[in-house]
């Protein structure tokens, strides 16, 4: 088929269950421009020299006008938007209570509440005989998680469910479609998230608790404070992209070992094998499959030129499946060696929440897998959720 | 492969990174013959970067820092044990015990050692250090914690830097004497050096630039020192900090071309001796070997590099095994790391061979930057500080002969070019040379090629 | 167990200062500083931290141990 459809296919819903095929077409055949106009690229190392190139923005406002979509200019954007000092800046105040050089040890400290929610949902399967790894595990583990990491009451899931799922929406890869109403969606679905984040964060200002938000209004030092708006921007951002993908990696973790019973097996003897499965994961099955850039200038990528403010689309599952870097890259192989996969993304906007995705899907994994002896996909493949960049079942019924 | 070699004898001399690393590497490629290590030191082999870090801040213990293996290398390990001479005709190496070990191939890894203050009797004054060895830095490090009242540290490179920043750090008061116009300059040109200079001043450190120590002072015990400009610095701890003697002595009568910039080898690590024929069964690794670059116009590199020595030390082990053909080039570009006063500063290529530098990402002010140095219009290298997520795409540049200065478009908010570049400051590499101009493709080790690219 | 990162490599992502923070520790924004002998109660997060660095820097395994032969 033509190659300047791949995109198309791509992001075709029905090709979500198996996209791996397309992916091989995309890496033989180079750097083409796509019907839509825009420029993918699939192999390992043509994706890693983009992530670390200073001409490569991620700031849709360095789109060339036909492929920029709906942009609100009016509105600020969170630091996965926005390119270096101002992304440095953001995600350095971010930074501050989640992770080194402020606090090293917070995620280290999270778990044992991990472990303690992982049993809860894992107790509540008892005596169940069918199961929805998504709805009964999946799901709720991460956001639980990220709601206590930031201090979003559980209770209000039914509204921030529902803005989560517009954000990312909005976000998708659809050629051919215009976007402007989904990106209108999405940006009203970021305010009211946004306001409803601060309004918790602003509870807690003069009274500390050990969440996040406190943390961010409460920090002593000038250099910490964020803005109101960047506050809301931050804050959403953490939200969505701290749960909408660890549910993926935890799914497909369970549908991957289930496919590979052998592994599986192997797991369930050699648990200290876990962190690297989990790596391995990542890249056999990552949460995200696509991620959107834009040259600021024109660049000459593996022989073709990308024009200055073309869209640009990274497959960084397909580069994990790169025969050029990974040795038999179709198979799933948890004791892999040399695994530098794409999972996080690589370079300045490498996955902020990466070690806290792990040690989720690390505990989360670890407590399923002496429970899968016998247990069988009820239907393989699985009903696949819509978006296509952040690529995973909606449902995974198995039978215990 | 007939040529190949899997039995036999391979001796290594230098217990260290390069030592240890070979070793491993000639197990990996399936040597099963006798494997010998010799290492004048008394311990297995550790690292040394961190002496200069975290064992001197008292965070870890001086015998702390062994090397992991990355496999068992089940190699003789002769340890303490000096070797004095090598007879390359009758193929053994000369022991300080009076043995000799006969080899079949032999890999020079003797490294360097601390240049120690020309006056031997000042030098032996009691609170006068240098820093090469976990010994050394134990002692250093309890002095240190001692709580000194003032610490002289003479030499404004890496090292000398590095400590003063641990001083400061500690609390210590310092004082850095540097003949340069500023620390680093020998290594990163003036731009930055003068950037360091403000770092160290910032910091507290007592910097005293363009001077010379002239003496060292103290009855049995060091009091002080006199400098060049009169002036005389009281300080009860000296860290000689003045770079590094390549250790070849015990070579003198090979016949090797061993000199005091090391032993000089060829792209494949095969030592020269001393009319330049290269020798098919001696080669070098690490510290101690000078090598030719295409990169950099062939000329012979002598670097003090971790990453050197880890990379040397595997083509040279890949090609003490292998037949001709098979043999691999060491085409590794140069990268080099150091941390101080806060800072990951690290760099790729070789920030000497240049005569002009931007600043192309970051700024000075911000403490944050990627400076990138140009010879004759091509990039050979950068240098990043706070930024090494960057220093990737800058090795890709300098690889491929890119144009210098690098092309527009930054991810920074600004032109990727500052307006203008300026001099980069260091003594012009080698008078007139125009050679053709290199690339290296390829990325995995069998496939690294140096290829001709046309100026222009 | 004996660990040494390769700081050539290392573009200081952090992951290990995450997941076994009394071994690993970032030196202002981006220098990694790290225990070389990694003590018993943290084998387990080394090895997690070793998996998850995105650049393979930190190699893991035993001090080479000289025994009379
Ligand atoms: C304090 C300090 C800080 C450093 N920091 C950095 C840094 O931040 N970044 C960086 O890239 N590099 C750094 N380095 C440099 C790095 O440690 C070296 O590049 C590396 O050790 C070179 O390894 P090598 O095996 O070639 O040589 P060496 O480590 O010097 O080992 C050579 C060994 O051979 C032994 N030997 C010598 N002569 C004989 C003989 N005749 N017989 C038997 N044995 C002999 C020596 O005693 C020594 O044990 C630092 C070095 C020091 C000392
Ligand atoms: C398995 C789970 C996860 C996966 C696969 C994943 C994947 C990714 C990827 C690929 C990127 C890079 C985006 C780009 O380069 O354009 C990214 C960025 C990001 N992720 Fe994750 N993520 C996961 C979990 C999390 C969690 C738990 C959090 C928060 C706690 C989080 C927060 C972020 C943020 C804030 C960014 C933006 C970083 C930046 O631009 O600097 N992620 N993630
Ligand atoms: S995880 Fe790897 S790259 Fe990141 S700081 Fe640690 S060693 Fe360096």
């Amino acid at each position: 088929m033509a190659v300047d459809t791949l995109l198309e296919r791509i992001t075709d819903y029905a090709n979500r269950p198996d996209p791996y095929p397309l992916y091989a077409e995309l890496r033989a055949a180079g750097v083409v421009r796509q019907t839509d106009g825009s420029y993918l690229v699939g192999t390992y190392s043509e994706i890693v020299a983009l992530l670390h190139d200073p001409r490569i923005s991620v700031d849709r406002r360095n789109l060339a006008a036909p492929y920029r979509g709906w942009v609100d200019e009016d509105q600020s954007v969170s630091f996965i938007l926005l390119d270096d000092p101002e992304h440095y800046r953001l995600r350095s105040l971010a930074m501050r209570p989640f992770g080194p050089p402020h606090s090293p040890g917070r995620i280290d400290a999270m778990r044992g509440e991990i472990a303690g929610i992982t049993e809860d949902l894992i107790e509540a399967l008892d005596g169940r005989t069918r199961i929805d790894i998504v709805d009964d595990f999946a799901y709720p583990l991460p956001v639980t998680v990220i709601c206590r990491l930031l201090g979003v009451p559980r209770e209000d899931e039914p509204t921030f469910r529902e803005w989560s799922a517009m954000i990312i929406d909005s976000v998708d890869i659809k050629p051919g479609e215009d976007p402007t109403g989904r990106q209108r969606a999405g940006g009203q679905a970021r305010a009211e998230m946004g306001r409803y984040l601060v309004d918790l964060a602003e509870q807690r200002r003069g009274h500390p608790s050990d969440d996040m938000l406190s943390a961010f209004v409460n920090d002593t030092d000038p250099a910490g404070r964020l803005t109101r708006e960047e506050l809301a921007t931050t804050a959403v951002l953490l939200f969505v992209a701290g749960h909408e993908t660890t549910v993926n990696l935890i799914t497909n973790g369970v549908l991957t070992l289930l496919r590979h019973p052998d592994q599986l097996d192997r797991l369930r003897h050699q648990p200290d094998l876990l962190p690297n499965a989990v790596e391995e994961l990542l890249r056999y099955e990552p949460p995200v499959h696509l991620r959107p850039r834009t040259p600021l200038a024109n660049i000459d990528v593996a022989g073709t030129t990308i024009p200055k403010g073309a869209s640009l689309v990274l497959v960084t599952a397909s580069g994990n499946r790169d025969p050029k870097r990974f040795r038999d890259p179709e198979r799933f192989d948890p004791t892999r060696r040399d695994n530098q996969h794409l999972g996080f993304g690589s370079g300045v906007h490498i996955c902020y929440g990466a070690p806290l995705a792990r040690i989720e899907a690390q505990i989360a994994l670890g407590a399923l897998i002496p429970r899968l002896g016998t247990a069988t996909l009820v239907q393989d493949p699985p009903p696949y959720r819509h978006n296509a960049m952040l690529r995973g079942p909606r449902h995974l019924p198995i039978e215990l | 492969m007939p040529g190949d070699l899997r039995q036999g004898r391979i001796v290594i001399v230098g217990a260290s990174l390069a030592g240890l690393r070979a070793a491993e590497t000639l197990r990996e490629e399936g040597f099963t013959g006798s494997l010998t290590v010799v290492g004048d030191e008394p311990y297995p082999p550790y690292d040394r970067p961190p002496l200069s870090k975290q064992v001197l801040l008292g965070k870890v213990a001086a015998d702390a820092t062994g090397l992991p293996m990355r496999r068992d290398p089940d190699a003789q390990w002769r340890l303490g044990v000096r070797a004095t001479g090598l007879d390359p005709v009758g193929k053994r190496v000369l022991l300080a015990d009076g043995q000799s070990l006969p080899y079949d191939r032999l890999l020079v890894a003797t490294g360097t050692r601390a240049r120690p203050w020309p006056d031997p009797r000042e030098a032996a004054l009691e609170g006068v250090f240098t820093l090469r060895t976990c010994d050394d830095a134990g002692c250093l490090a309890e002095r240190l914690a001692a709580g000194p009242r003032r610490v002289l540290v003479i030499g404004g490179g890496f090292t000398g830097s590095e400590i003063a920043s641990v001083c400061r750090e500690r609390g210590l008061e310092v004082t850095v004497a540097e003949r340069g116009a500023a620390p680093l300059v020998g290594a990163l040109g003036g731009t930055l050096s003068k950037f360091a200079a403000s770092v160290q001043r910032a910091h507290g450190v007592d910097l005293r630039c363009g001077v010379t120590v002239t003496a060292l002072r103290g009855n049995g015990r060091f009091t002080g020192a006199e400098l060049s400009d009169g002036s005389r610095v009281d300080a009860d701890v000296c860290v000689v900090a003045m770079g590094a003697v390549r250790n070849v002595e015990w070579l003198a009568d090979s016949g090797l071309a061993a000199s005091s910039q090391g032993i000089a080898c060829d792209a494949g690590c095969r030592a020269f001796d001393r009319y330049g024929i290269v020798t098919d069964d001696v080669f070098v690794a690490g510290d101690v070997a000078r090598f030719p670059h295409p990169l950099f116009d062939y000329q012979m590199l002598s670097l003090e590099h971790w990453g050197n020595a880890v990379a040397q030390a595997e083509v040279a082990a890949h090609n003490m095994v292998s037949s001709g053909p098979l043999r691999r080039p060491h085409l590794a570009v140069p990268v080099f790391w150091s941390s101080q006063f806060g800072l990951n500063i690290k760099s790729v290529g070789v920030p000497t061979f240049s005569d002009e530098v931007v600043i192309a990402q970051g700024s000075l002010s911000d403490g944050r930057l990627v400076a990138v140095y140009g010879y004759r219009g091509r990039i050979t290298a950068a240098v990043t500080i706070n930024m090494a997520k960057w220093l990737e795409y800058y090795q890709g540049l300098i690889e491929t002969a890119a144009p210098f200065p690098p092309g527009p478009g930054a991810a920074d908010g600004r032109p990727l070019v500052a307006e203008f570049s300026v001099p980069s400051n260091v003594p012009d590499p080698k008078g007139l040379f125009h050679g053709p101009t290199v690339a290296l493709t390829g990325h995995l080790p069998d496939y690294r090629l140096a290829v001709g690219r046309p100026a222009g | 167990m004996r660990i040494v990162v390769d700081l050539t490599r290392c573009q200081g992502y952090a992951q290990c200062v995450f997941l076994a923070p009394e071994v690993f520790e970032l030196h202002g924004e981006e220098a990694l500083l790290y225990n070389p002998a990694v003590p018993d109660d943290q084998l387990e997060r080394v090895r997690q931290a070793a998996a998850a660095c995105p650049v393979q820097a930190i190699v893991v395994g035993e001090e080479v141990t000289v025994s009379a032969r």
